[in-house]
């Protein structure tokens, strides 16, 4: 093709070369020249017509705008959607646990256990696992007031400093005011400021005091410890009152300790024998084989007894005081002595006469070095009750000049809190550097908040020897500070990071010493990795050398034989413990191992001064008020007839009746502190004298998540047997169902309609063990978190609606006969109680898979009963149809919602909402959920497993109920998995004919399926209940 | 068709002509409606009303706002569902069996009775409508839809689908049945319209009878219609009823899982159904003085048949216990215990009584036959029908197998005015049908009167 001549023109200023053509001819869009205004126009009103109809209509029916901000520059170590892990350590006061933080996108979400320590061993409690939510607390200081005024730290300081100096100059007094301080450099920051204000005292009380412990053991061994005791070495324990499952000391520790003791199967025949003796149904004595009701007023007797017991096989010279008949006691003196060495003796009473008297029968048994480890001290108290004492009455004589409260409320929660909240008013300095604004935080004049520990740098000695770190998991919320830096900028300090300070002490106090051959930034790491570092113990045991002659003789002054009149023991409330965390729902809503009430304290009574005051309970909850008077102060509180209450004796707890705490507590029950009464010099948490309860006419309703107190002598739910029996045959408690056909009686196994599922990879189960289960509850407090289950308050749960995805059942014994069903409904007046955790059975014939219209529940191809919430439309035939019901419906919207604000702050506030888990849905309402088997954790476990081109270990999946059982009594994992460890333990043989089928043979003669018969055939197992007794109820 | 016999009483009284008939029940419709239909009619209104803000609450809150909880997930829904649909029984017994039976005292009632079913059902099919989480998608999710979700389809296992059909056949079944057996009555009505010269309503009538023109082979086809949708709805009858009970039948729980309830509830359904057509009726029969076409030989039958099917319910009633003691299946066993001892005794209680022991009383003639003891007793009948349901549903989950989770239910305002909202729907439209509609079968009727159109000077017998 040739070239062409010719030339096309776009148009005849390029023909005529106009310059304005030639001007613009490189561009691509030509100026038009100035832009003209063409007028609205028919066609504009119509389009803008439309459009503004249109951005009506879509801003009417807008979804909410939800802000998802990007990192701009994105920190190394967090990549959004993996969680990150840190080690750390709750502290909150006294009560320690070595935890791992689990964090997304620099939130922290999640609290497990440690299992580096030695001391918590990986296990948490359910107020550790909530205490998460409280760093979202909604009430928690922004910043820094000065009385109702919101100010600046370097005003704060500035005024702070002028006081202190003020003080200072003219010698006036200083202290400083909190609970046990677990952390070495903390103490030594204080010191610092000690040393510039030399007129500062450092005062530490316990809001439960172990107080007279400390007395007794200072004249047993010259000084004032609390010893580490070690349970799982007792063949025998004997308890006085003391809840060492639930609330007394180191209950993380003990419970794990106490659960290998009771963890038995056909090759381990043997387990530890428990005596409880005390007035109050606490969850140890509701797990006691023996338990002995008896008056508070009788117990420090009843030490003295066992004492002289103990001391006539001995061959030492008895005691005076001792009180004949208590039941049980001669049994146990009698297992005491035959297991020297191998046993303990416990007690609650902060007296330190009894504790001498616990002491020494401890020591005639050898116990000393064995399960009592005194080369072991706890830092757990170290209250001092009469230090505590005398500063309130120098405070109220105006001797003090300033206070610094630290992180410590005892406004609220000492028993003379009022009067010291009536003499701040006249103090020149007061400070609290408590993160919300508290009763104490309320009361002082200058709030300079503390970071939550999930932000703070911290180190903290729980035992001796035993550290662990602290570091923080988020940056400050708030603009608070961490109070070490209050404390030492206030001393004048210039080196004031207390991250630097921690550092340095570290380095000081242990890498000097031992630096393992690594540099310090290494051994720093690794400490800060493994979040805890241990040097040796001391093995040397003091010598017991206490007079319990002058103790037993003591011990008249307080206790009698034959009081006559009501007796109040004030308890520790399992759920918000002292009170500290009770603005948190998570607590609220964990139902009371023991009533199952939730939000609130009634006080408990048996059924025989029930009976006598009038006082009814009914099944719906409802009661009446009771009017307590002690020692002239009068409260209302509801009334609950409470099986195992020692009749004369009324339970009141403590951790309520909080005025100044947020909106999740506010106006909850009343504050029993005030009932607690100082006796020689200690705190004493049970009166004798001038109780009185009447009752008034009006009615309550208790919000309780189980209502029906026995299982009916259903022995498809709850199998069990004594030790006795089951040393004979490891079979023994349980009931095999059979179904009658025509012809014979067959195993309902082998009956079905269905043709049942086959599981190529995976066959998920689980196991739990009754008789290690102690029935605390942490689990449903970490399930809560897991998966975001919604908390409803205490309406919904009078309405019975709590969403609780794990419960733990109660039940106790009844002297009913079988068949006569009303007899049955009662519980006996001391009863023996099991648990029961139940949740998603995951049936491999799930009823509530066939009814479900919409396929909205189906079985997975691992076992798994999975439920699709964005499929469900609400017809709760699968609840209706779940025997076991465990499903739960969303019966209001309870996200998003401003009639759940309160009581649900974790799904309806923007601070709360940062602790949901974004691997789980938070469900919208009229859609059914359950258990899931943390789904979310399967599903990272073999995501995981995949990336590495391997098949999964056993192990890697862990429930979230099973990471936080401290006792080991939830085991999960893969049934098709020869060698996984629930395999092992249920002792799994496949059917030959079916090797992938659901028929599996079990070979644990103690598991069993809860109700056999109906053939839904679950994937959850349960192990018998077996108690050291030596006959069952019933025979005995 | 000659229906005289000497044996046999005449089914209408008053020596009523084909004219009669025509003019009396026509002129319901065509006059203006009395103070008395006003009365009821706003009452009714006043009961939709109220009903419709109780609904709307609970749809703007949930499903909360009714008393139900963990454990007790259906309550008054069902309960309600399944008292309604029971309701809805006899009109079709009465249309479709008797009618193959060639029972002629249905003629008087058939036509009240089918429209009484037809607004049982809508009344019913509210209840699983309004019962579920999510009524904004279930109500097509329900339905087994081509649909953009990939795969899904619905749960052929389920008795709640197999309800859903039932309920629509049985509904479209009914309303063609009920509508066919009106064309020609509307085709009355026209014609007396254009000769009094009511254009407006001629007009109106004669669309809805579809230009009906009274042709010898119209009334061939229309006869055969009848009949074919008479044999259709037969089934019908027995398997509705028998659907709804599967629901419990097929589930696992005590009190719920048991092989009688299909015959039990059929035979309940039907009891139910005829105490209200009883009662309707008897209104009816009063406020459009219609003494002489539902008369107390009508009345009479129909409690004939409520002591037949409350004698089979009760017989239903002891055969439970019987085998709940039986059969030595503990959660069994104690289920009926708790029925009948437990804290819902009161129901158990009022269902017996209102069940078995009060239909017994007709045996004696002098009550069956007594316009205001029947009026009574089948109100009593109705309100036993529904504890009996209550029973079955409330008590058997209330305190099913695991002890730690038994609960009581209590009814709020909106379970309550959930169930207004249907008495509400239910009598306006019932009170509109009879006011625009004939309420007899004309055309029916005039098949057993006497033959002549000439009035006798004296009234028979």
């Amino acid at each position: 093709m040739g070239t062409t001549k010719k030339t096309y023109w776009k148009g005849l200023e390029q023909l005529k070369h106009d310059p304005a053509y030639i001007k613009n001819a490189d561009k691509e869009f030509v100026n038009l020249g100035a832009e003209e205004d063409p007028g609205h126009s028919r066609r504009d009103f119509l389009k803008m017509m439309g459009f503004s109809v249109a951005a009506v209509s879509l801003a009417a029916c807008e979804a909410p705008v939800r802000k998802a901000i990007p990192y701009v520059n994105k920190p190394v170590d967090v990549d959004p959607g993996i969680p990150n892990y840190y080690a750390s350590t709750y502290i909150n006061g006294g009560d320690y646990c070595s935890i791992v933080v689990k964090t997304r996108e620099g939130r922290p979400i999640k609290i497990e256990g440690n299992a580096l320590s030695s001391v918590s061993k990986g296990g948490t409690s359910a107020q550790v696992e909530a205490s998460v939510l409280s760093l979202y607390d909604n009430y928690r200081l922004r910043g820094v007031k000065i009385g109702d005024k919101s100010e600046t730290w370097e005003n704060l300081d500035k005024e702070v400093i002028a006081k202190l100096g003020e003080i200072a100059g003219k010698g006036g007094q200083i202290r400083i005011v909190s609970n046990t301080i677990l952390s070495p450099s903390t103490l030594a920051t204080i010191d610092k400021f000690k040393a510039k204000y030399p007129t500062t005292q450092h005062i530490q009380y316990d809001q439960v005091s172990s107080y007279g412990m400390m007395k007794a053991n200072e004249a047993s061994f010259g000084t004032a410890f609390i010893p580490s005791y070690d349970f799982s070495k007792a063949s025998v324990i004997v308890s006085f009152g003391a809840d060492f499952l639930g609330t007394w000391l180191a209950p993380i520790e003990f419970a794990r300790q106490f659960a290998t003791t009771r963890k038995i199967d056909e090759e381990h025949r043997e387990m530890s024998r428990h005596y409880q003796f005390e007035a109050n149904l606490s969850l140890t004595g509701a797990n006691a084989d023996y338990r002995t009701m008896i008056r508070p007023s009788q117990s420090g007797l009843a030490v003295a007894q066992l004492y002289n017991l103990i001391a006539a096989k001995a061959g030492k010279g008895l005691v005076g005081g001792g009180l004949e008949g208590v039941a049980n006691l001669d049994k146990a003196a009698e297992d005491l002595w035959a297991n020297r060495g191998r046993s303990l003796v416990v007690s609650r009473s902060n007296n330190p006469s009894v504790q001498i008297l616990i002491n020494g029968i401890n020591d005639m048994l050898g116990n000393y070095g064995t399960t009592i480890l005194p080369n072991l001290p706890v830092n757990y108290r170290k209250g001092n009750d009469e230090q505590m004492a005398a500063f309130i009455a120098d405070a109220e004589a105006g001797k003090i000049d300033g206070v610094i409260f630290y992180n410590c409320n005892p406004v609220y929660d000492h028993p003379m809190g009022e009067k010291l909240g009536a003499a701040l008013k006249n103090m020149t300095l007061t400070v609290a550097t408590n993160y919300t604004e508290d009763e104490t935080g309320s009361s002082v004049t200058y709030k300079a908040p503390d970071h939550h520990y999930l932000e703070s740098w911290n180190d903290a000695e729980p035992k001796k020897n035993m550290y662990s770190l602290s570091q923080p998991a988020i940056t400050p919320i708030f603009k608070s500070r961490q109070a070490q830096e209050s404390f030492m900028v206030w001393a004048g300090e210039t080196n004031v990071d207390y991250f630097n300070v921690v550092k340095e002490n570290w380095r000081n106090w242990f890498f000097n010493k031992d630096s393992k051959g690594m540099d310090f930034q290494s051994w720093w790491d690794k400490c800060l990795y493994d979040g805890v570092y241990e040097l040796n113990i001391d093995t040397t045991i003091p010598a017991f050398r206490g007079d319990v002659a002058a103790a037993a003789s003591a011990l008249a002054s307080r206790y009698k034989a034959d009081n006559k009149g009501m007796e109040l023991v004030v308890y520790e409330s399992f759920g918000v413990g002292n009170g500290s965390q009770a603005n948190n729902p998570l607590l609220q809503e964990l139902p009371d191992p023991i009533t199952k009430v939730v939000w609130d304290h009634p006080i408990s009574i048996s059924q025989r001064d029930a009976t006598a005051l009038g006082f009814t309970n009914d099944g719906e909850s409802f009661t009446q008020i009771g009017a307590l008077t002690v020692a002239g102060k009068t409260v209302n509180v509801p009334v609950l007839i409470q099986p195992g209450q020692m009749p004369g004796t009324i339970g009141l707890s403590i951790g309520y009746g909080r005025t100044k705490v947020g909106k999740v507590a506010e106006n909850l029950g009343i504050n029993a502190y005030p009932f607690l009464s100082v006796s020689d010099g200690t705190v004493s948490f049970s009166s004798f004298e001038g109780v009185t309860l009447a009752k008034t006419e009006t009615t309550f309703q208790l919000a309780q998540t189980q209502t029906h107190q026995t299982y009916m002598g259903r022995e498809n739910v709850i199998q069990e047997s004594v030790l006795s029996e089951f040393q004979k045959d490891p079979a023994a408690g349980r009931e095999l169902p059979k179904i009658t056909k025509w012809d014979e009686k067959v195993d309902p196994s082998t009956l079905s309609l269905w043709k049942g599922h086959d599981y190529k990879s995976h066959h998920w189960g689980m196991a739990i063990d009754l008789n290690s289960c102690t029935g605390c509850g942490a689990c449903i407090v970490a399930c809560n978190v897991e998966n975001n289950v919604a908390i409803v308050g205490k309406d919904e749960v009078i309405r019975r609606r709590e969403m609780h995805w794990m419960r733990i059942d109660r039940y106790y014994s009844s002297d009913g006969k079988p068949g006569d069903y009303d007899a049955m409904e009662k519980a006996s007046e001391n009863p023996e109680v099991v648990f029961q955790p139940m949740l998603c059975q995951h049936c491999n014939n799930a009823p509530c898979e066939t009814v479900c219209p919409v396929a909205a529940t189906t079985h997975s191809t691992e076992g798994l009963n999975q439920m699709t919430y964005n499929r469900c439309i609400g017809t709760r035939y699968c609840a209706n149809n779940c025997p076991y019901k465990v499903r739960r419906f969303n019966w209001f919207k309870y996200h998003d919602n401003q009639q759940f604000y309160a009581q649900n702050p974790a799904m309806n506030t923007d601070l709360g909402r940062m602790v949901l888990n974004p691997e789980v849905t938070v469900r919208s309402r009229g859609v059914m959920e359950k258990c899931s088997f943390c789904v979310q954790r399967i599903q990272s476990g073999k995501l995981a497993a995949k990336r590495e081109k391997r098949p999964m270990k056993d192990g890697e999946v862990v429930t979230a109920c099973q990471a936080a059982c401290m006792t080991g009594a939830i085991m999960f994992g893969d049934m098709n998995d020869p060698n996984s460890a629930i395999t092992k333990y249920l002792k799994i043989t496949p059917d030959e004919k079916r090797p992938y089928g659901i028929d599996k043979k079990i070979g644990n003669p103690r598991a069993y399926r809860v109700l056999e018969e109906i053939g839904v055939k679950p994937n959850i197992f349960y192990l018998t209940k077996i108690r050291n007794k030596e006959a069952s109820r019933g025979e005995a | 068709m000659q229906a005289s016999s000497v044996f046999r009483e005449s089914l209408v009284t008053g020596g009523k002509t084909v004219h009669d008939v025509s003019h009396d029940i026509s002129c319901q419709v065509e006059n203006k409606p009395s103070r008395l239909w006003w009365m009821a009619f706003g009452i009714s209104l006043v009961l939709l009303t109220w009903g419709a803000y109780c609904c709307w609450m609970m749809l703007w809150h949930g499903i909360g706002m009714w008393g139900l909880n963990k454990t007790v997930g259906w309550a008054w829904d069902i309960t309600n569902f399944v008292w309604w649909v029971g309701i809805g029984h006899a009109g079709t017994l009465i249309s479709a069996i008797l009618l193959l039976f060639r029972q002629r005292w249905r003629m008087s009632i058939n036509r009240a009775a089918e429209a009484m079913t037809i607004f049982a059902v809508i009344c019913a099919l509210s209840f699983p409508g309004f019962h579920m989480g999510r009524l904004w998608l279930g109500f097509y999710w329900a339905l087994p839809l081509p649909n953009a979700f990939g795969s899904l389809w619905v749960n052929f296992n389920s008795p709640l689908l197999w309800d859903v059909f039932a309920i629509s056949t049985y509904f479209s079944v009914s309303l063609l049945f009920w509508y066919m057996g009106l064309i020609p009555d509307f085709a009355v009505i026209r014609d007396r319209a254009v000769r009094m010269g009511h254009m407006t309503r001629a007009r109106i009538y004669n669309a809805l009878s579809f230009g009906w023109d009274g042709a010898a082979k119209t009334w061939m086809r229309y006869e055969s219609v009848a009949l074919i949708l008479a044999g259709l709805s037969t089934p019908l009858v027995l398997s509705v009823h028998t659907i709804v009970s599967f629901d419990f039948a097929t589930s696992v729980i005590p009190g719920w899982h048991t092989t009688i309830f299909p015959p039990y509830f059929v035979a309940g359904a039907i009891f139910s159904g005829f105490a209200m057509v009883l009662t309707l009726l008897l209104v009816t029969r009063k406020v459009f003085k219609l003494e002489d076409y539902i008369t107390i030989y009508h009345v009479e039958l129909m409690n004939i048949i409520i002591i037949v099917t409350g004698s089979i319910v009760g017989v239903a009633y002891i055969t439970e216990l019987f085998i709940a003691w039986y059969g030595q299946v503990p959660a069994e066993s104690y289920a009926f215990y708790n029925r009948v001892m437990g804290p819902y005794w009161w129901a158990y209680a009022s269902m017996m009584t209102c069940n078995v022991i009060s239909p017994q009383l007709f045996w004696i003639k002098k009550i069956r036959t007594n316009l205001m003891a029947t009026f009574v007793l089948s109100i009593i009948v109705n309100i036993g029908m529904w504890f009996e349901r209550f029973v079955i549903i409330v008590t058997s989950l209330h305190r099913d197998y695991l002890p730690s989770s038994w609960t009581m239910f209590h009814p709020t305002m909106y379970d309550i005015g959930q169930y207004t909202f249907t008495f509400g729907i239910f009598f306006t439209a019932f009170f509109l049908f009879a006011k625009f509609f004939p309420v007899i079968n004309m055309a029916e009727v005039k098949s057993i009167v006497k033959s002549t159109s000439e009035k006798k000077s004296s009234t028979a017998h």
